[in-house]
């Protein structure tokens, strides 16, 4: 083709590129909303959530709202000693052991179905159907449901069977359709080549794509976790006698008028972080050696 | 080392993954052991299903493979010999280059030492021993090629598969990566089978090449004959650097057709042992730098044949002209004419002229019925 359009098109680049980054100095008014915008999300988001961090470091004579009285670690005492605030460090000893055993199965069944899944086979629609049905069931419903039936078959609900399950039904969905995200990256030829190299299907799993996929299997963990440690209306009619952390905190807000209440929010939150920093960590210590390896 | 023989024989090898279409029909072939063998074709002509039945990724629907005198058809690659160069390479991403090239010793039950120390040597040999440490994709696309061939070439196969190798590289380095090839080949001294739909990669690298038309073999034989002699329209072609024409048979004298069509009244072609008829229809091919051209009334040598024609278009192509012509109606007729001669005496767009060529040097084609012999 002849030169001319191209200039044009060239020219082109220049004239838009020049309206959307102008030289330095004045941002485009668009920016300055986007950014306000942007601002109000933020507040709207972790506002609430930093209101009551702040409020669980009252001293004695704290309450449920501001004005801030005094600065102590009063209520965190009295949260692991009072004991009609409940059995919160059961609770959440119960809850952690619960999300671990959901993980697990979870990363270990996504991953098999995301292999599964890499090729057609009679009735997978159907499959991948009856999987996400769950995820769009009211929770609340879905766990009575489980309740009803353990009632019904006679079983009585307890966090390792009824729990689990029920917790099961919202995490695998979510962990199937994240490992199907990693998959699609994931190049059939390593496959075909670790075979050619004489690996067994075992070894090629081992060596090639279970670390291929690492990343992807350290990001499912964590939400099977998070989901799990924060599940609430799945557990609610399924979790049997004693509590999960969420349980906890629910009955809690019932009878509990005291900053304590608050105290358990700040504890809890602090330790997603620490869980969500391990997972992080982890992805950027894989990276990390990869790249040492290649320096 | 090479005690194992890298002689493959296909026979009747067919494949079919519907049961309705074939995509490989019947293939029989052999290739000597060291050989360097060019499947070339088109997209889609089954060159690439062949490879990988000859790999083990792929199960023949019908027909034998036999590697070095044996069956192989059913046995995993590693124990048929074999070891294959994938199109894109598929380096194990998150390995070093030197863990890549020592994967199938590791699956072998090497320790570290014996492993890392036999890696090298390798890596000394395809000259990356100083990038030993990095991630794949920290490499150039020739680097990456060149550790796919290390890694494929430490199993020491009898028999290396290369699946378009080149097609991931510019030009440049197409070039330089199949001498690397060449020399690899020649170090080795083993089979190499390469599928390519380069006719120019082909020519220049095998000692035999295949030319494939929809699961069929059209030719098979050294690169020269394939080009010079090719048996029919498709493979002439394909292949390019020849003029393909039809035309009615007239008359054949002392083993010279000539043609019906009195825009042919000059021409003639040796019959050579083809059995043709009066009256049939017959294709023609005559190499492009054989064919000469002469400004119309000057007298021509006898056992000349020549067309009257005009010129098209004149593209200048450095150590030679191009100049296409409307010799033979709604066939490209080319001649390539040497720059030294074609600027004693350039043509110009419409300047009508005789392209003419010495009767022996033109061949009839096979027709495209009898795709093997």
């Amino acid at each position: 083709m002849s030169t001319a359009p191209q200039a044009v098109t060239m020219a082109d680049e220049r004239m838009t590129k020049r309206a959307i980054a102008p030289s330095r100095g004045g941002r485009p008014w668009t920016f300055y909303l986007l950014a306000t915008l942007f601002t109000c999300y933020v507040v709207a988001l972790y506002g609430p959530m930093i209101c009551i961090y702040i409020l669980s470091f009252q001293d004695v004579r704290g309450g449920l709202v501001f004005p801030m009285k005094g600065l102590s670690l009063h209520w965190f005492v009295d949260l692991f000693t009072q004991v009609r605030t409940g059995d919160v460090k059961g609770a959440f000893d119960r809850s952690i052991k619960l999300a671990i055993v959901v993980t697990v199965i979870t990363v270990v069944v996504s991953f098999m179905a995301a292999m599964a899944f890499r090729r057609r086979f009679p009735g997978d629609n159907i499959v991948f159907a009856l999987m996400i049905g769950s995820l769009v069931a009211p929770g609340l419903v879905l766990g009575i449901g489980v309740g009803l039936l353990f009632n019904a078959i006679g079983i009585e609900t307890s966090p390792y069977a009824s729990a689990l399950g029920a917790q099961l039904s919202w995490t695998l969905p979510f962990g199937v359709l994240v490992m199907f995200a990693v998959m699609s990256r994931f190049n059939p030829a390593w496959e075909e080549a670790a075979r050619d190299l004489g690996a067994t299907a075992w070894q090629t799993i081992r060596l090639v794509i279970i670390p291929v996929l690492a990343p992807g299997l350290v990001a499912v963990a964590l939400f099977g976790f998070t989901l799990s440690y924060d599940e609430f209306a799945r557990t609610l009619q399924t979790a049997g006698p004693q509590n999960t952390l969420p349980l906890e905190i629910w009955s809690m807000t019932l009878n509990v008028t005291s900053p304590s209440l608050y105290a358990l929010g700040t504890v809890t939150t602090i330790i997603s972080f620490l869980i969500i920093g391990a997972a992080l960590g982890t992805i950027v210590f894989i990276q990390r050696r990869r790249g040492a390896r290649a320096s | 080392m090479a005690v194992l023989r890298g002689d493959i024989e296909l026979a009747g090898l067919t494949k079919s993954y519907d049961g309705v279409h074939t995509v490989v029909q019947g293939i029989n072939l052999k290739i000597p052991d060291g050989a360097y063998c060019c499947f070339l074709g088109p997209s889609g002509c089954g060159k690439t299903t062949i490879l990988r039945m000859i790999a083990g990724h792929e199960d023949p629907t019908d027909g034998e493979i036999l590697i070095g005198g044996e069956n192989v058809v059913g046995l995993p690659p590693v124990t048929r010999g074999t070891a294959m160069m994938f199109q894109s390479y598929a380096l194990f991403p998150h390995l070093s280059v030197r863990d890549n090239v020592a994967f199938a010793l590791r699956i072998r039950g090497l320790s570290k030492a014996d492993r890392y120390r036999k890696t090298d040597a390798m890596l000394e040999k395809v000259r990356l021993s100083e990038l030993a440490d990095r991630l794949p994709a920290q490499l150039s696309g020739g680097q990456q090629q060149r550790v796919a061939l290390a890694r494929a070439a430490i199993t020491e196969p009898r028999v290396l598969l290369l699946d378009e190798p080149l097609s991931a590289l510019d030009e440049q380095l197409r070039v330089r990566m199949r001498l690397e090839l060449q020399r690899m080949q020649r170090d080795l001294g083993i089979t190499f089978v390469h599928v390519t739909h380069s006719q120019l990669e082909a020519i220049a690298l095998a000692d035999m090449v295949v030319v494939m038309d929809r699961g069929e073999i059209k030719q098979a034989g050294p690169a020269r004959d394939v080009y010079a002699a090719p048996r029919d329209r498709y493979v002439a072609e394909f292949l390019g650097g020849q003029n393909v024409f039809s035309g009615r048979v007239d008359a054949i004298k002392d083993n010279l057709v000539s043609f019906a069509a009195p825009q042919m009244k000059h021409v003639a072609v040796p019959a050579g042992s083809s059995r043709v008829g009066k009256g049939d229809i017959i294709d023609v091919a005559v190499r492009r730098d054989d064919v000469d051209l002469i400004r119309p009334g000057i007298d021509l040598a006898p056992d000349t044949s020549s067309l009257a024609s005009r010129v098209l278009a004149v593209e200048y192509q450095g150590n030679f002209v191009k100049v296409m012509l409307d010799a033979t109606g709604e066939d490209e007729f080319v001649a390539y004419v040497p720059e030294r001669v074609f600027f004693r005496d350039p043509y110009t767009i419409g300047d009508v002229v005789q392209a003419t060529w010495p009767c022996h040097l033109a061949r009839l084609l096979a027709k495209t019925t009898s795709p093997t012999a």
